[in-house]
């Protein structure tokens, strides 16, 4: 066994062991951080595959950014452990079973030797390098997606923002708005009255 | 000797454990969540591989707008989570019958 398939096995072996952990985790604190070690390993895999660019991104963006959030939010929730774990063993032969069933097809399928999947080898390495590969296709031929992809950020910026922001409620801030608005008639109210008699 | 079918089982197998993930842990939000973003971690496997054994860069560039909408998806999901839990004062899927459905 060379090198790299050493690399792969122990990569993926990790992998496989974290993903099963992160669904059976007792804790959700627990869950995520097994989500983590899954994540690095699939950028180690990536990496094995000269993904560098990608394997770097999902390394910064997803553990630092995506899984940092979601340790945030749980933490933050106050989670009744025992009610969570609720039917966990009722739905378990079930879900082993479609999940066995689905793994078997297509292992079966992927490594059935009449796609000549398992003939097929790794063709050598891109003599340029991945980061400047994949940034020529973004601003080429995938410019108008990647500009299409900064506004699907922007979007979920503004929903989280909208979602969770809250008003505070009694604030003296003036509205510039209604000041505008106000007419004379609003404020000012002048009352006919009969003059009073000199004594 | 590695080959395209190790790199394919493997994400078969990832996959197949966020949708048991799914099956496993369905009184469980958080969890579910996270067992999505198994399943588009086992996809973008398959994209990395393939755009590899083609030789074709444009797989790579898939990944990565998945990898975008998914970081939205991920960030607005968390958000009606925590309004949930502010409103609710719970994420129990039980206590989730407010539209009667």
């Amino acid at each position: 066994m060379d090198f790299k398939s050493f690399v792969f096995y122990f990569f993926s072996t990790i992998l496989v062991l974290a993903s099963l952990r992160v669904i059976t985790a007792r804790n959700p604190v627990h869950a995520v951080l097994f989500l983590v070690l899954a994540f690095v390993s699939g950028g180690g895999i990536w990496l094995l595959l000269d993904a560098e660019f990608l394997a770097m991104t999902l390394i910064l963006v997803y553990v630092g950014a995506v899984m940092v959030l979601f340790l945030f939010v749980v933490m933050m929730l106050d989670i009744n452990l025992d009610r969570l774990r609720e039917g966990f063993w009722s739905y378990l032969p079930l879900g082993a079973t479609v999940g066995a069933l689905m793994a078997l097809e297509m292992g079966v399928i992927l490594g059935g030797s009449y796609l000549n999947l398992f003939e097929s080898s790794v063709p050598s390495a891109a003599s340029e390098s991945n980061v400047k590969a994949i940034g020529r296709l973004i601003y080429t031929d995938y410019v108008y997606p990647f500009e299409l992809a900064s506004v699907i950020l922007l979007v979920g910026i503004v929903a989280a923002i909208a979602l969770t922001g809250r008003k505070r409620k009694p604030t003296k801030a003036i509205d510039p708005a209604r000041q505008v608005l106000v007419k004379a008639s609003d404020r000012l109210r002048i009352i006919s009255m009969p003059a009073e008699k000199k004594e | 000797m590695l080959t395209l079918s190790h790199y394919l089982i493997l994400a078969a197998l990832v996959f197949a454990i966020g949708i048991v993930g799914i099956f496993l842990n369905r009184k469980n939000l958080i969890v579910l969540l996270m067992s999505i973003e198994l399943m588009l971690l086992a996809v973008n496997t398959n994209f990395v591989a393939f755009s590899r054994f083609m030789n074709d860069v444009d797989g790579q560039v898939f990944v990565f707008f998945i990898l975008v909408v998914a970081a939205a998806e991920a960030a607005i999901g968390l958000a009606i989570l925590v309004v949930l839990f502010r409103n609710l004062k719970t994420i129990h899927v039980d206590d989730l019958d407010q539209l009667k459905g």
